[in-house]
């Protein structure tokens, strides 16, 4: 496997994720989970939290996984992933095997954010050798879109609706990434499968990388979003290009920015396509234009373009 | 799959695991689309973007570096047809015969 993804030659042909699965169309988590399994390859496990992915790739009798695959609940998916992780290391001691193993484990935003943050922690502090995703489609989608904690600041959610006395969600979204990086890890980084080599490039950064790692996958979701299911991969684009979703990584505490907006969008394009965001006054719209100019002063991308009048 | 076909708990495996891999490939999702995805070869450069950026690996790579959509598993999503710069891929309606 080569070292580096630059074009569309240099990614794996195989799929990992067979077709047929029961997710939504249009949905992008799958995108990733593609992208993702083929860095990884075939030697993997990949351990998985209650969520959309899980529950629509494992419809008994059939599976979408063509890697080992542990299904756990929504609370415990790192603490598993530090099992597998042992158990490997107990048959490398005893020489049983030598063949190295990638071990994943994939949680929604609420089995991250919100349940399983504790045994994220504990994984990360004991700095077991393994990467932990989170796809955040900003809700618990799968079960009707309810408000987690990585909502973000104005959208609307079934437990947050919009009306006279509030414009959805109060409170910003939670800094996973700083969350992580606080644990002193070698390895974290955001990501989006709308920019396909950055995605893949930091997943295999953070296989290679010795101990704990935590790849941040942003993953637009057509029904909680409320947009168009072509539109996915558009809206991931987006977020990077207003400045809501910097594409960085941090590297034993060194943050460096991986895809620079020179221009930025204003944070209104972005808006204006998702229904949840439909609500929106223009004081809320300033409000979160300054949250997006904040993030952009903290990460040095560029000043916002001039909105051209038509 | 239909009634008959779910099997009784004493032949289903141990544990509830399934022991073939990727054996979702046997469910056809054709119905839940609305609009089909239609691939111009003579516009198609084989960038692969639409290949990329399908979220159900419905995009088949031929031998000789082609691309074609397996219909059985397109979910209609349009995905495709936007990731496609040159407009090679056209959303068309799903029409009753």
């Amino acid at each position: 496997m080569s070292t580096a993804f630059r074009n569309i030659k240099d990614v794996p042909k195989e799929e990992y994720l067979a077709p047929g699965h029961r997710l939504c169309a249009g949905c992008t988590a799958a995108t990733a989970i593609r992208q993702i399994l083929k860095v990884a390859g075939r030697d993997t496990v990949v351990v998985s939290a209650t969520g959309c992915v899980e529950v629509a790739t494992s419809y008994f009798p059939q599976s979408a996984w063509k890697v080992p695959w542990v299904h756990v609940a929504f609370e415990n998916t790192a603490a598993v992933a530090s099992g597998i992780e042992s158990a490997m290391k107990a048959l490398y001691r005893k020489k049983k095997t030598t063949e190295r193993v990638n071990i994943i484990a994939l949680g929604g935003d609420g089995g991250t954010f919100d349940i399983g943050l504790q045994a994220l922690s504990g994984a990360l502090e004991r700095s077991h050798d393994f990467i932990y995703i989170c796809y955040d489609n900003e809700a618990y989608m799968n079960t009707g879109v309810q408000r987690s904690s990585a909502t973000p600041y104005c959208a609307a959610t079934t437990t947050c609706p919009p009306g006279k006395m509030s414009s959805g969600k109060r409170t910003e979204k939670k800094d996973l990434v700083a969350i992580a990086v606080a644990h002193n890890i070698p390895y974290a980084a955001t990501a989006t499968p709308s920019y396909p080599f950055d995605l893949m490039n930091k997943v295999k950064r953070a296989l290679d990388v010795e101990g704990p790692a935590l790849v941040h996958v942003l993953t637009p979701c057509p029904t909680g979003w409320r947009f168009d299911t072509d539109s996915g991969i558009d809206i991931g684009k987006l977020a990077v290009l207003t400045g809501l979703w910097p594409l960085y990584e941090v590297v034993d505490g060194v943050t460096k920015l991986t895809v620079q907006v020179p221009k930025r969008e204003p944070v209104k394009k972005y808006l204006e396509i998702q229904g949840r965001f439909k609500h929106l006054k223009e004081a809320d719209v300033a409000e979160v234009q300054k949250r997006a100019d904040m993030l952009a002063a903290k990460f040095g991308l560029g000043p916002v373009r001039e909105q051209v009048q038509a | 799959m239909s009634k008959q076909g779910l099997k009784g708990w004493k032949e289903i495996p141990e544990g509830g695991t399934v022991e073939e891999p990727g054996s979702s490939a046997q469910f056809n999702v054709q119905s839940w689309r609305t609009y089909r995805p239609e691939l111009d070869k003579k516009k198609c450069t084989k960038c692969g973007m639409c290949w990329l950026y399908c979220p159900e690996a419905a995009i088949k790579i031929l031998d000789d570096g082609s691309y074609e959509i397996n219909l059985t598993y397109c979910k209609g999503c349009g995905i495709c047809s936007k990731a496609c710069a040159l407009k090679a891929i056209t959303m068309v309606k799903e029409e009753k015969s």
